[in-house]
């Protein structure tokens, strides 16, 4: 049985892409077949992330149109067995992307037997959003610990639990996970930051992980390399940790607290 | 951090806290207002409804208020119509 699960958040910025591409590579890695597909038509990054992007012919828009096989617009990542990518398409048509489409695609592809499509949502609650969100099993709502991200998240729960088709054919709802991106114990240790305890009592979903803020994610981006992959970083850790219980393991919450400053630290740190 | 920021941050008020309590109220309207969307009906049964007392009153389109709340385990659905003051518009329009 497949299982579709949207990344999504509605802000912007907040780390979608790299969750998509770090939970897919991650799944794939624990032995599910696994393809993560880019929702943002348009403005196609995951691609880039991913480390794919110069392996693109085809695209998702061109399978919908029927101008490519869906085995043709499949890329296969090198580094990461079972992952597949399907990549957006750069085109500036926004209708380009239909429910009618995307389900024809998702059913191609649960035939194919992969376990796991993760679709990458753009932001915003335009079509992009939506269709990303429609078919979805499950989903994780990527949130800052920042005020406007976590508004934007609660709408995303809003827009989960009404406008889905889980939610319009009467089904069990989608289950959700909320995953927190960005996050820095010593800020959130001198009051100037939510906290972990913060934003699950104000959104009131599942913690799946906690990604702390971290120069590791930048360097991914910039190789090309699902961030998960660097096991010895802490964001690969939090990732890897967010996977394992996403597959039902239990694990601790890691990298929540600070880091203990001696007193001579605290005088002369410079962070 | 540096020596000053220890004293600093000791003397100001957390504004996570103010992030915190500005998002609750916040988040708790939005969602009443995403709640009370009304039902699809609505508008429909609205127009019949002041068709009906128009047969007897003569009411202006403002003067018929509807509301829907929606509590825990129950919807209610309000209706609030203001009559015309005697000796005004009055009694049938025709």
């Amino acid at each position: 049985m497949s299982k579709v699960l949207v990344v999504t958040s509605g802000k912007g910025g907040v780390g979608k892409t790299t969750t998509s591409a770090a939970i897919s590579s991650g799944l794939a890695m624990a032995g599910k077949k696994t393809v993560v597909i880019d929702f943002d038509v348009g403005l196609r990054n995951l691609d880039l992330i991913m480390g794919v992007e110069r392996r693109v012919v085809y695209d998702i828009v061109n399978v919908i149109q029927g101008e490519a096989g869906l085995n043709q617009a499949l890329i296969r990542h090198k580094e990461v067995d079972n992952l597949y990518v399907l990549p957006a398409s750069q085109t500036k048509d926004k209708d380009a992307l239909t429910e009618e489409g995307v389900g024809k695609v998702l059913d191609d592809l649960r035939a194919e037997g992969f376990d796991y499509i993760v679709c990458d949502s753009p932001a915003g609650i335009e079509r992009g959003a939506q269709l990303a969100m429609y078919y979805a099993d499950e989903a994780i709502v990527v949130s800052n610990p920042e005020i406007s991200s976590v508004r934007d998240s609660d709408r995303m729960l809003g827009i989960l639990a009404s406008k889905s088709r889980r939610a319009k054919d009467g089904e069990t709802a989608i289950k959700e996970h909320l995953l927190i991106t960005r996050y820095a114990p010593d800020r959130v240790g001198t009051g100037e930051m939510l906290s972990v305890e913060d934003m699950l009592e104000i959104l009131a979903v599942p913690l799946l992980g906690v990604i702390p803020e971290s120069n590791a994610v930048l360097q991914a981006s910039n190789a090309g390399r699902p961030v998960i992959l660097d096991e010895n970083t802490d964001a690969g850790q939090a990732y890897q940790d967010a996977v394992a219980r996403l597959l039902g393991e239990e694990r601790p919450m890691r990298f929540i607290e600070t880091e203990k400053k001696g007193f001579l630290g605290r005088l002369f740190g410079r962070s | 951090m540096g020596l000053l920021d220890i004293f600093r941050n000791r003397s100001q008020d957390p504004s996570a806290k103010m992030a915190k309590e500005r998002l609750q109220i916040l988040i708790a309207h939005e969602r009443a207002q995403g709640q009370n969307r009304a039902p699809h009906y609505l508008p429909e049964m609205q127009k019949e409804i002041l068709e009906v007392i128009r047969k007897y009153v003569h009411v202006e389109d403002d003067a018929v208020k509807f509301e829907v709340e929606h509590n825990e385990q129950f919807e209610l659905f309000e209706l609030n119509i203001t009559l015309p003051e005697k000796g005004e518009a009055g009694d049938r329009p025709d």
